[in-house]
């Protein structure tokens, strides 16, 4: 059987999870098993069904600790018989995911971006030097635990029914304790957003962002920043994607202003489609992109989202 | 306080990276290595912890002797002594497992890495090693600090943060933001040239993973460029051509 963790986040799956079951869907086992803590409700549990869960064990809520969640789903998985177990690398998962290995005695492979391939024993394709590298790695235990890179699985439905379970485990008390959280309301979490806008030094200075929300907002894209931007204090280190930042591979990632140094490319160059705007024509980022426009972003970006208003809906 | 600081010798960030040997191997020739940033984000703040609190900052790191200059800029930077594991690192298993027995054999109270290294990005240790050490551990952290007896941490979740407390031992891991790096000073590395730098045979070889090829990225195919004056001919060609927009 394979087992796939799923993450609820304010009561839902969300596209990760999905992600995870379409990777499990689409190996050759006798059903998928989704794992979850906390309330939600039917229509979510329909929803992985559509995905090819046949059944869903779920656990009470309790406060998130890395130590007590992993005690408690690995009885869990453990009983359901699991070989593979399939989660997203969201930091929930990075968290959990290192420790069920062990907790499992299993092989882990976290930023996996392949289904396995059969032929090498059981190997996956995962991401490396910061996306300046693939590397292929075996997994060598019996049980494994997969960590998908978020947006690098598409969405595949194998829709089936799905039996609920409830399980029951005692845990002890959480040795760490949350004293508050702070969640950026309404806004797309950049690891998971699709579209990712982004801006660099071209923009002179934080007061000029406003453009670039817009665009990101007629997009519905997460906005992002360069590493000098961050380090200036223009934008968050929450924004700063990169080599020593945040790697990212979204669908469509629209640069403006950033020269394409080879550390900023490290960190996005895995995106499917990339637009480079840049007043250099010389600017490294052309040799990265796949479309470029040689211009300065106060005058190129108005005529883009004047564009944008135009014709999306 | 004793404190270890778990640390990966990298390769430098403006590194080109190639392979060698069919493709089974990183090309190393050339490279500078560096101490893996994030991990020298939480030695910085180990310092400043035992600066603060009284505490001793030990760094450990998996590796052969060739890792003993970086060994030896974390000195200078600041901890008091290094244990290198004679072992050339293979998967995140067998690094953490090699660390693990030694932070059972020296009763440390506070374990420090890097949220990940800039080399294999795999981002295990600081889950493996907790867990091997059945310890509580708070991981990607922006902020951790030694208040009333207690470690306080801010740490990024999807979407925001969260503000975490916990007490000793306990294991974390460095995520930007937490502090800036400490540049060493000619004392400093006047000092760590006769600090202690013990070398350790590794006594455990279990590994749960095997590496076997690598490659590089595709290259991308020519740049197709818009003319500035028709910039918004860009929402057409996303929308219409490559059907990306909607």
């Amino acid at each position: 059987m394979i087992g796939i963790y799923a993450e609820i986040s304010d009561g839902k799956f969300k596209k990760s999870v999905l992600e995870a079951a379409s990777y499990a869907n689409q190996m050759n086992s006798n059903g998928v098993v989704a794992f979850c803590v906390g309330s939600t409700n039917d229509d979510e549990i329909q929803k992985l069904s559509k995905y090819g869960v046949n059944k869903i064990v779920t656990i009470g809520s309790i406060s998130f600790d890395s130590q007590n969640y992993t005690q408690i789903l690995s009885k869990a998985i453990q009983k359901e018989n699991i070989q593979t177990l399939i989660l997203a690398n969201t930091y929930e998962g990075k968290s959990i995911g290192p420790r069920l290995s062990i907790a499992l005695n299993a092989s882990l492979a976290t930023n996996v971006i392949s289904l396995p391939d059969m032929n090498q024993g059981f190997s996956v394709k995962r991401s490396v030097f910061s996306g300046k590298g693939f590397a292929y790695v075996k997994l060598i235990k019996d049980t494994k635990v997969i960590a998908i890179t978020p947006n690098s699985i598409d969405l595949i439905e194998r829709p089936t029914s799905i039996s609920i379970e409830n399980f029951d485990g005692a845990v002890s008390e959480n040795k760490t304790n949350i004293t508050s959280t702070h969640k950026a309301e309404g806004k797309i979490p950049l690891t998971e957003a699709e579209i990712v806008v982004s801006a660099g030094r071209g923009l002179k200075g934080p007061e000029n962002w406003g453009m670039v929300e817009e665009l990101a907002n007629l997009l519905g894209a997460a906005t992002a920043c360069s590493k000098p931007v961050s380090d200036m204090g223009w934008r968050p280190h929450s924004e700063h994607v990169g080599q020593t930042g945040i790697t990212i591979k979204p669908n469509l990632y629209i640069a403006i202003g950033i020269s394409g140094a080879i550390q900023h490319l490290a960190g996005v160059s895995s995106s499917k489609v990339i637009v480079a705007i840049n007043k250099d024509p010389e600017a490294p980022f052309f040799k990265a992109a796949d479309i470029g426009i040689v211009g300065d972003a106060f005058e190129i970006l108005p005529q883009i989202i004047a564009a944008a208003k135009l014709n999306l809906n | 306080m004793k404190i270890l600081v778990c640390m990966s010798v990298v390769p430098d960030t403006t590194t080109k990276i190639s392979f060698i040997e069919n493709n089974t191997k990183f090309n190393t020739q050339g490279v500078q290595f560096i101490i893996n940033p994030y991990d020298e984000l939480s030695l910085t703040k180990a310092i400043e912890i035992a600066e603060k609190n009284g505490g001793t900052v030990t760094v450990a790191t998996v590796g052969l002797s060739d890792t003993e200059p970086v060994i030896r800029k974390a000195l200078a930077i600041g901890a008091n002594d290094a244990i290198r594991v004679n072992a050339e690192p293979k998967d995140g298993l067998q690094v953490a497992s090699l660390l693990a027995d030694i932070v059972k054999s020296n009763a440390y109270d506070l374990v420090l890495t890097g949220r990940e290294s800039i080399d294999y990005n795999g981002g295990q240790i600081c889950g493996l090693l907790a867990e091997l050490l059945s310890w509580p551990a708070v991981n990607v952290c922006t902020k951790i600090e030694f208040e009333n007896g207690n470690m306080q941490f801010e740490r990024d979740i999807d979407g925001g943060r969260q503000n975490v407390t916990c007490s000793l031992p306990v294991i974390a891991s460095a995520q930007k933001d937490l502090c800036e790096p400490r540049i060493p000073n000619m004392k400093g590395i006047m000092a760590a040239r006769t600090k202690p730098l013990s070398v350790i045979e590794p006594n455990i070889n279990e590994t749960g993973s095997e590496y076997f090829q690598f490659e590089n990225p595709v290259a991308k195919q020519a740049v197709r460029m818009i003319d500035a004056n028709q910039a918004g001919d860009l929402i057409n060609i996303l929308k219409n051509e490559i059907k990306i927009l909607s």
